[in-house]
């Protein structure tokens, strides 16, 4: 189709506007200040192009907390639109782009960046490695993702955003009832980053089962390792369907192909199959790694072992096999025979039994306990009667026959925002507070920190729990207005109120970073928490790039606790070893880039460019395979000097 | 604070609960397969505000009793679980499940089979209305009774109605909370879903899963009448209403709303969408219709038609594009 300018960049919408000429801005002050303060090189080199799993993690942390924003304003931006019946506030189509662009951001470039950032950070950490088992692969993963990610968010402004809901259910995700790019967009982003966490699986399963230190069992690893792990199984697993799916539906879209569409004998039941076949599992990604990052610090904050550690891996495998079994729950209502709706339902409720397992194995690791309400404590503990909450109502979905008349509701939508917020969310704020000395060196304010959670806390229970009334009062999802006499103005309108607290608990959240950063005292112990496992045995602020200066030897779980208790000090001899080291890459973020180039060129459908990029693409691939650089080792000079600077701090 | 401020919620929850749940439309059954379906609904809502207060008085009394309080006596950091403690809420949330699996499979049988109405002198033998979505309104038809009605449904009470569900066009979910659940309509396929209403009232239906930008509108009425009512309705129009030619039903396959019609025939003379899933596309090409990208010029300048009966049937569909 032609194409004119004017529909390439998306007009006629204040707030595309508004989108527009914001991030127009910002990109001028980034290049300006980066040249300005001749920093073009310092980013290249310390950032762009590191394989420091450490500072990997950050940028990924970084880009979750810039998509929570960007997910959040859309968020805002419905709720305004449903607080009262008949507003105006926002179009019909826009209002259905913006809630597809919320759902998908959420879970695909908030939710899982977040918690992979945090993976980066401590797993190798935790385990006393010195790196991810692939370094190169990581930076690679990190690039697909953030080009990904910059793919899908600026449909916004250039072409247009999709709008058939983040499940994108066909045939309305179709070019016949969804014409224009949008759908590319989505088909297209989501791949390239998936790509990114596909291998960010692999290298984590790797890493776990062949880079722990010695002495650290299986059996012996912290809850966060093994929950990493089982979520990188899945993610090996279950990433391929989605890959081939959304190929599939690449091809439908540009290449008329008819696998899903009403022609050519097309079927959408199939596209949605494939959907919750990952995107069932997909739930439990971003779920077992916040199961990880709780345990880890209910354990220290009650100064215990973590209760029933053996249960604990055992239920989340278990977790883990029926994740796999249960996808068929998200469509009930396709008229299945009673016998499929009857194995589901109960293979759905089943996971509720691991789950209490684990809910009460957290409860009886404060029992006995000195417990500190520190924040990330708070989050928490917080966690556990929202997710009880949200999981109850699970259960209730599970039962099909009940489920008949919830699906598609509020009551839905209410469900799964308790479940991935009290999970997700509070895992990510809590893991972001509890390792944030280990990444910058200094704490959060913990006064400012109670607030936010307070405020976020209430705010979310303000917000979603009108809404299980309003799923049984009838009110659909994804509808952008509602009349007057349907009755749902109240719970409506308190939902908006609680919403808001939300954002102005995050806004609050954003400010401490600020404001830590500015006044809060430097940490120079390491160990600020008194904390259990091995991340805590190194030095703080990005510990030296190669971790440990001695390799840590581990005889018990809570290996750091161990050492403290026996009187152990792992950095207590200087005599040191050089250590083997990886190189940095300029190849990732090169080779990412032309990803991004490419199939920016097939959401337009412009061949050449694809074509050629797609070239450049193999060229790197090439190039890689005869690179036979295998890193450098870091002088015991070096390692010296490090290592009585971080004792002087 | 926090022990105290759970132990609130707790309460103010089940408090909003038990008090708000009488006058919400699913819990307020009017028929017998929306009755088993809150009964169902109910049964679990009380199992699940035990295992809630179950969850929150333990974590209230775990929070208050080991707080750090400077000196703790009870402290025992030495404790690495107990197998009887993990066995027991291991085999509850078992027998809990299983309690509510038992009732959860017997409903979904139940619900595959027309519902039995329990008025002495009501007919048992279903009543079969043919629902197709077509983005976005709602053509029922009767096959029986040879008439077609849009956005509106009417029903005699106390007998088994029996849904065909399809769809013209993108998937859709017929869904009368009150009567009970929904289920979804695809096109090319046909799927089944009983319903009845025992009182005479109107309810309002809907399609509950997102089909696009006229979604949120897209709706319907069911007015539940005594069997009299009904025949006399049935009659009337069979004998006023206009029959529906294939011409006018091309035009409902256009993207668009449409206020309330009835015709004294049916489309399924001449398609029936669960077997001819291309039929809308096809209508809407020759039409003249094509699908626009909602951000390019020709999408901005297209409008939802609002079709009223009757239908203007040499109308076609280009849009209109100012050259400017």
């Amino acid at each position: 189709m032609p194409l004119r300018w004017d529909e390439f960049i998306v007009t006629g919408d204040p707030f595309i506007l508004v989108a527009q000429i914001s991030i127009v801005l910002t990109s001028i002050i980034a290049v300006v200040a980066l040249t300005y303060f001749k920093k073009w090189k310092y980013v290249w080199n310390n950032w762009v192009t590191t394989v420091d799993h450490k500072k990997i993690g950050i940028m990924y942390i970084a880009c979750a907390l810039l998509m929570l924003f960007r997910g959040g304003v859309d968020a805002m931006m419905m709720r305004t639109q449903l607080a009262a019946p008949e507003l105006d506030f926002l179009s019909g189509q826009n209002y259905n782009e913006i809630f597809t662009t919320h759902g998908t951001i959420m879970i695909i470039f908030m939710a899982m960046p977040f918690l992979i950032g945090l993976m980066n950070v401590v797993v190798p950490l935790q385990i006393g490695a010195r790196d991810l088992a692939f370094p190169f692969l990581n930076n690679l993963s990190f690039w697909t993702f953030f080009f990904g990610m910059a793919l899908f968010n600026i449909s916004f402004i250039i072409g247009g955003s999709p709008s058939a809901g983040w499940t994108s259910y066909f045939p309305l995700a179709s070019n016949d009832f969804s014409p224009g790019v949008g759908q590319n967009y989505y088909a297209l982003g989501i791949q390239l980053s998936g790509i990114g966490t596909l291998a960010t699986g692999i290298n984590f399963i790797v890493t776990i089962l062949r880079m722990r230190t010695k002495g650290m069992s299986l059996m012996k690893m912290p809850m966060f390792t093994w929950t990493v792990f089982i979520t990188s199984l899945i993610i090996v697993l279950a990433f391929p369907v989605l890959t081939v799916a959304l190929a599939m539906m690449t091809f439908d879209l540009l290449f008329g192909t008819h696998f899903f569409t009403l022609q050519g004998e097309g079927l959408d039941m199939l596209w949605a199959n494939l959907f919750w076949i990952w995107g069932h599992p997909e739930v439990y990604i971003v779920a077992l790694p916040a199961f990880g990052i709780f345990s880890e610090i209910i354990s220290t904050f009650a100064r215990k072992k973590l209760f029933g550690y053996n249960a604990m891996v055992a239920s989340i495998v278990v977790i883990s096999g029926l994740s796999f079994l249960v996808w068929v729950h998200h469509f009930f209502t396709m008229g299945n025979s009673a016998a499929v709706n009857s194995f589901f339902s109960i293979t759905t409720m089943a996971i509720s039994v691991p789950t209490g397992v684990k809910i009460f194995n957290w409860l009886f690791t404060l029992h006995k306990g000195k417990i500190r309400f520190t924040s990330p404590m708070l989050w928490s503990l917080g966690f556990i009667p929202n997710f009880v909450v949200g999981g109850v109502t699970g259960v209730m979905l599970a039962m099909a026959a009940a489920d008949y008349q919830y699906h598609n509701t509020y009551f839905l939508v209410s469900h799964f925002h308790y479940v991935l917020i009290a999970a997700t969310v509070f895992s990510c704020f809590a893991g972001l507070i509890y390792w944030y000395p280990k990444m910058f060196g200094h704490r959060m304010n913990e006064r400012i920190g109670k607030w936010v959670f307070w405020i976020f806390m209430i705010g979310f229970n303000v917000c979603f729990f009108p809404q299980y009334f309003l799923g049984l009062d009838g009110m659909p999802r994804r509808i952008y207005t509602y009349l007057e006499g349907d009755g749902w103005f109240t719970l409506n309108f308190i939902s908006t109120i609680g919403a808001f607290m939300m954002a102005a608990a995050f806004a609050l959240f954003v400010y401490n970073i600020y404001y830590s950063w500015r006044y809060e005292k430097r940490d120079t112990t390491g160990d600020p928490w008194d904390g259990r496992t091995l991340e805590w045995a190194t030095s703080s602020a990005i510990p030296p790039h190669y971790n440990f200066a001695h390799q840590p030897e581990v005889s018990e779980r809570d290996a750091f606790w161990d050492m403290k208790e026996k009187g152990i000090d792992l950095n207590a001899s200087t005599d040191y070893e050089k250590i083997h080291m990886p190189n940095n890459t300029w190849l990732g973020p090169v080779m990412a880039f032309f990803m991004f180039t490419a199939s920016f060129a097939l959401v337009f459908s412009w061949w050449i460019p694809a074509i050629l990029s797609g070239v450049a693409i193999f060229v790197c691939m090439i190039f890689r395979s005869f690179d036979y650089n295998d890193g450098y080792y870091v002088s015991v000079e070096e390692i010296e000097e490090t290592e009585k600077k971080a004792k002087e701090a | 604070m926090p022990s105290s401020f759970f132990k609130w919620i707790s309460l103010a929850m089940v408090a909003v609960f038990l008090s708000g749940c009488g006058s919400l439309t699913v819990l307020d059954p009017q028929g017998p397969v929306a009755e088993q379906q809150s009964d169902l609904i109910w049964l679990s809502i009380w199992f699940m505000i035990f295992i809630v207060l179950v969850v929150f008085v333990l974590l209230t009394i775990m929070l208050v009793k080991y707080r750090d309080r400077g000196n703790n006596d009870n402290y025992d950091p030495t404790i690495e679980g107990s197998h009887k403690l993990e066995f027991i809420w291991t085999i509850i949330p078992i027998v809990i499940v299983t309690i509510l699996s038992i009732p959860t499979v017997m409903t979904i049988y139940s619900l595959e089979e027309a519902p039995e109405i329990e008025e002495v002198d009501a007919q048992q033998e279903p009543l079969v209305i043919h629902a197709t979505s077509a983005n976005w309104k709602w053509i029922f038809s009767y096959p029986e009774q040879g008439i077609e009605t849009v956005n509106y449904i009417n029903i005699p009470e106390d007998r088994p109605i029996l849904f065909k569900l399809t769809s013209a066009d993108a998937m859709a979910s017929f869904w009368v909370p009150q009567l009970g659940g929904q289920k979804y309509a695809m096109s090319g396929m046909e799927t089944e879903l009983y319903l009845a209403a025992t009182e005479v009232g109107q309810y309002e239906g809907r399609n509950a899963n997102f089909t696009g930008e006229g979604f949120a509108e897209q709706r319907f009425t069911v007015t539940a009448q005594t069997d009299e009512a009904f025949d006399e309705w049935v009659e009337e129009t069979q004998e006023n209403a206009p029959s529906l030619s294939e011409e006018e039903y091309m035009h409902l396959m256009v993207p668009g709303h449409s206020e309330e019609m009835t015709f004294s025939s049916t489309h399924l003379e001449f398609v029936n969408h669960a077997y001819d899933a291309t039929y809308s596309l096809e209508k809407r090409a020759e039409l003249g219709y094509e699908a626009h990208s909602p951000h390019s010029r020709e999408g901005k300048a297209f409008d939802l038609p609002l079709l009223t009966q009757p239908i203007d049937t040499d109308k076609t569909y280009e849009v209109e594009l100012d050259d400017e």
